[in-house]
Formats: C-alpha cells, structure tokens, sequence
C-alpha cells in the first residue's frame, strides 16, 4: 500500500489492559502541512505519538511514513533517522550536558556508534550550531549546564534540538505548556516560520495558541478522531461543543 | 575544534608525574640502592604495588560504565577472574614436568582426579598469544551476550545490579566444581615459569609490575578518549533521559553495549596481569562482595571522573593492607562506614572534595563539568 501523504495512520488501535487508547485512528497529513490535534485529557494524542515515533507498538492498524516507511516495524533510533523528530510535553533536555553540546548531539548525520566514537565536529557543524544559537536566543548561555535554563528556555532549547535534527515531520507535544504570553506568541510566530518548509503537528490545550497558529484542527476524542476542519468550524460543531468545548 | 580535548595541559603534567613515579623512581628505589640501605624499596612491595594497580585498572572499567552511562554493573569481578584463569590456564601448562605428579600435559589436579586427557576448554593455553587473547575475548564475549538481552529488553538501574551480581554468583558456583575442569575451590596455582621467566624472581615481578603501570595508562588513556568524543556525551545524555536519545536517533543500546564490552576487556586484562603477580586464581574472586567492593573504591575516589576511580582504589586499598594488618576484625566495618560517609557526605568522593576546596586549581582532571569548552 502507497500513499502520497507523509503521515498516514489508518485503523490503528491501541489497547492498554482492554482500556482502548486509540479506536481504530485515522489520520492523514500532507507534505508541508501544519496541523493542530486538539482533545479532552485521555482522547488519545500522547499515544499517537508514541506510534508514529515507535515507543509504542498498535495491536492493529496501518501507519506509513512518507508513502512505503512502516512505522509498525521500527524502532524509536531507525524511525528519528527516518525524520521524525518530537518534542515533548514537559521539556527534555539533557540537564548534564551544556546547551552547545544539547544540540551537537541532536545535529543531523550519522548517528552510528563507531561515527559517535570517531568523529570530531566540523567547522561548518560549529557554525551550524552558532547559528541555531542564535534563533533560539541562547548564544550567551552555550558553555553552560542545560540543567542551570528557566523552563522557558528549556523548551527553546529543545526545539532548537528539534531544528539541528531538521526533520521532515516534527511532532510537538504541548509546545506552550507553562509559558509567559510573549513566549507562547513567539512560539507560535517561529512554528509558523517552520512550517514553510517543513511538516508540523501540534497537539496543543490553549485555544488562544491553536487560533494562533491558524492551522487545520483535528479534534480527538476517546481515540479516535472525532471532527476535522478550521478552528471556527471545529468550535461550532455540536459534538466537539459536548464532549470538549462545551464542558 | 570544540569540545574536549583527550586531557588539557595540567593534566598532562599530572600524567607524566605518575608515569616518572611509577615507572623511574619505584624500579630504581627497588634495584639500585644496596640491600640493607633504608631507601631500598622491600622486594614484597613490588608486586603488592601491582596488585594495587590492577585494582585501580579495575576500577576505571567500572567508572567507564557507571560514572559515564549509569550502568552499575556489580558483576565486574566475574570479568576480572575469567581473564585472571585465562592467564592461570597459560602458567599451569607451563609448568609442565615440573608438577608433583611430573605430567608433561596434564595440570597436577588433573592427574589426582584420575584424568587421562587434557579437556578442551584447555587446548592451546599452552600459546602465550593464544592465552591473552581470550584474557580479552572470553570476558567480551559474555558480557557482549548478557548485555545484548539486558539492554536490549532494557533492563537498567537496580535490576540490571542484580542481575549481574547473579551472574558472577553463579559462576562463582560453576567454578567451585571440580568437574569444569578449572582446579575447583583450590583454583589454579604453584605457577613457575611466565614466558620462560620465573614468576617469583625479582626482574620478573618488576616488569610485571611495569607492564601493569603501561597497561593502567594506557587503559587510562583509551578510556578519556571514549568519554571525551561525542559517544560519551551520547552516554552521559542517555544516563539523564535515555528515551530522549533515542529519539535523537541513537541506538542507546548499542551504546551501552559498547562501553559494557569494553569495561569486561579492561576488567580481563586486570585479571591477567593479577594473577602471575599474586600467585593464584581460585574461585573466590568471583564472589558477589568482590563486585560491589570495586562499586566502593569508585564511589570513594569520585565516580564519573576517571581518575577518581583510580584514586579510590589506590587509598582503599592502601587502607585495608594496614587495617587488616593492624586490626583484622575491623577492616569490613571501617570500609562500610567510609562508603556511608562518602555517600551521605561527599557524593563526588575524594576528587568532588578537592575541587570543592581548591576552585582556583581548575584542573580538568577533576569533574568540574562547567567549565568545559
């Protein structure tokens, strides 16, 4: 089975305990798109992720990545080289680590064991990195331990993490969580400026940001995909209003 | 080039310092001043110095995993007495006729268990190069095995400290049997010759115990390379959130397993120069509180720093010659409230102790993580 989308899940279900975390998901995301996933806490969007990056494994279902990759048959290192990256809900950065050193770690390349024992960083890896420094705004703070960031900069960092892996899809996983307004703005403006020339999936709980985004919504709920369209319609739809919205 | 170099120039000086020590001034103390002069060094000390050392070499291997990727193997002992018998096997066939039974091939314990032929796990031991190899391979091997089905189901923190300390039990059980063919609680000893040179005379003990210097070093060096490339900064990421880097790409469990093999052959190679230095092998050296005592010279010394590990094995070790010479019975309970001590009050151990007190120093030897770049 082939398809023209990047993303594409279809009758996945995933059962914890007989407790259906995902009831037969259907989603598909198009090459360049943005894509917001918005859903009550339990509808299931942390456990989407979990099988689109492989941590977790569906009992059924299809999910494809760029057309002919099973993402059901690999594991979380082959699917990151394939180019997905994720960032999660609460902020992961490698505390013991300086900041410069969280995102040569995260650098696109060879992610062999050998690779990592040999290689020694290139100038123009240097100037990479300087560079995603200085978007994430953390040029002044590179020779310092992760673990010494603000939680706000700690999203930053990761995903400046996320852009030195420069992957195809990027999923993101409550991005704004626990930051100050300008932050959250900011955020939204550079996932926006991502989106040009990259695939993004937000799962996100402020509406204020989702509306920000501007992007195509999908609502979950109870596992499986409960209303699809812009944000005004999602908000008008009598179902979403009960189960979400309207609570 | 960024990132950190292999050591800086301070700890260069300090490197040269002990090699000066160690491998000038300890052989000249031992050989040149006369028999009777005071600065002569007792000849007892000299292969008691390399038992020490191989202790120290047996640290580091533990810290590379421990200190650098979280693993707290306490089953590293088990790769220390499996290249000790590598080497125990190759001096047994050495001695040849020369055995109270007189047999050309077959080990004395052998011939008193009415044996007719040498069993295989025997054969070529009689080869030095043979011999050393699988001092090196046959601890890689297993722990290439166990860590495949550890890491790969990942099995990690507490578990995989018991597992390991069920394995070197159960070896330790395996080789107290007379019938694997190893020599069973007596273990291998009365060894002669080393490459035709005999293992009690003086020039033999102190190149023994020079090749231990050179092997520590070496060990030493081999080690900050690995933790100083980028794959130890993959190890000391993933011992922070390991699902973090595999999501980055990174297969953590190869990983593991790489510095997992590497520790086993370093922890082999201490084994091999252990034994014809201390005189014997036997199963005891596989017994689970001989693991987790190298855990304590590393935690005492400073885990994660190398050189701490080393240090720690050194001034434990140290201490319990002359503890045990002076109050026997309290030694185990001198060693236990150290390691409390240390936890409770110095969780960087000794070199976390000195890089708190002299700032100023800024040695990178010691872990002072900031400021590196």
């Amino acid at each position: 089975m082939t398809s023209t989308a990047l993303l594409y899940l279809d009758g996945v279900t995933v059962s914890f305990d007989g407790f259906k975390a995902l009831n037969s998901l259907s989603l598909v995301i198009e090459p360049g798109e943005l894509r917001t996933i918005i859903g009550p806490n339990g509808a299931g969007k942390t456990t989407m992720m979990d099988v689109i990056t492989g941590k977790t494994r569906p009992d059924s279902g299809t999910a494809l990545f760029g057309g002919t990759h099973d993402l059901t048959r690999l594991d979380e290192a082959a699917i990151a080289t394939l180019g997905i990256g994720r960032k999660f809900q609460k902020p992961t950065v490698f505390e013991n680590l300086t900041v410069f050193e969280n995102l040569e770690l995260a650098l696109k390349g060879k992610h062999s064991i050998t690779h990592a024992l040999l290689h020694r960083l290139r100038a123009e890896e240097c100037w990479r990195l300087d560079a995603l420094l200085a978007r994430i705004g953390l040029s002044n703070r590179a020779g310092e331990l992760a673990g010494r960031l603000s939680h706000g900069q700690k999203q930053w960092l990761e995903i400046g993490m996320l852009l030195a892996h420069d992957p195809q899809l990027i999923l993101l996983d409550e991005p704004v969580a626990g930051m100050t307004d300008a932050e959250t703005a900011a955020t939204a403006a550079l996932i926006i400026e991502l989106a040009r020339d990259r695939t993004i999936v937000v799962v996100e709980h402020d509406m204020e940001f989702v509306r920000d985004l501007g992007a195509k919504v999908t609502v979950l709920h109870e596992g499986s995909v409960l209303a699809e369209g812009s944000i005004d319609a999602v908000q008008n739809h009598p179902r979403v209003i009960e189960v979400y919205l309207g609570r | 080039m960024r990132g950190p170099a292999l050591l800086d120039r301070t700890g260069w000086l300090v490197f040269a310092a002990f090699a000066i020590v160690a491998l000038a001034i300890v052989p000249a103390l031992a050989t040149l001043p006369s028999a009777d002069s005071a600065l002569r060094l007792p000849a007892y000390l000299v292969p008691l110095f390399g038992k020490y050392l191989c202790y120290a070499l047996l640290a580091l291997a533990l810290d590379l995993i421990w200190g650098f990727a979280g693993i707290l193997s306490l089953g590293q002992g088990a790769f220390f007495a499996l290249g000790g018998y590598c080497m125990g096997m190759y001096l047994m066939r050495q001695i040849g006729t020369r055995g109270v039974y007189g047999n050309a091939v077959l080990p004395d314990f052998m011939v008193f268990l009415n044996w007719k032929t040498l069993p295989w796990p025997w054969w070529g031991f009689n080869h030095f190069a043979f011999a050393m190899t699988m001092a090196l391979a046959v601890p890689a091997l297993l722990a290439a095995a166990f860590g495949w089905l550890a890491f790969r189901s990942r099995v990690t923190g507490v578990y995989l400290s018991i597992i390991t300390q069920a394995m070197t039990y159960a070896l330790m059980l395996a080789f107290f049997r007379n019938d694997m063919g190893f020599g069973g609680n007596n273990g291998l000893t009365d060894f002669k010759e080393i490459l035709g040179f005999g293992v009690q005379a003086p020039n033999t003990r102190l190149a023994l115990y020079a090749i231990t210097v050179v092997a520590l070093g070496a060990s030493f060096l081999l080690c900050r390379f690995v933790v100083t490339s980028k794959l130890g900064r993959v190890l000391l990421a993933l011992k922070d959130a390991e699902a973090r880097v595999r999501f980055l790409g990174y297969s953590t469990a190869r990983a593991k397993l790489f510095v997992f093999v590497l520790s086993a052959m370093l922890c082999g190679l201490a084994g091999a120069l252990y034994v014809p230095q201390v005189g014997v092998i036997n199963p005891g050296e596989f017994a689970p509180g001989n693991s987790i005592e190298i855990a304590i010279w590393v935690a005492i010394g400073g885990r994660g720093t190398l050189v701490g590990a080393v240090l720690g094995a050194l001034v434990v070790n140290l201490a319990k010659t002359w503890l045990t010479g002076a109050a026997p019975e309290l030694w185990l309970f001198a060693l236990g409230a150290l390691f409390i001590l240390v936890t409770l009050l110095l969780p960087d151990g000794i070199l976390g102790l000195a890089a708190r007190l002299r700032p100023m120093l800024g040695s990178r030897l010691v872990p002072a993580r900031e400021q590196r770049r």
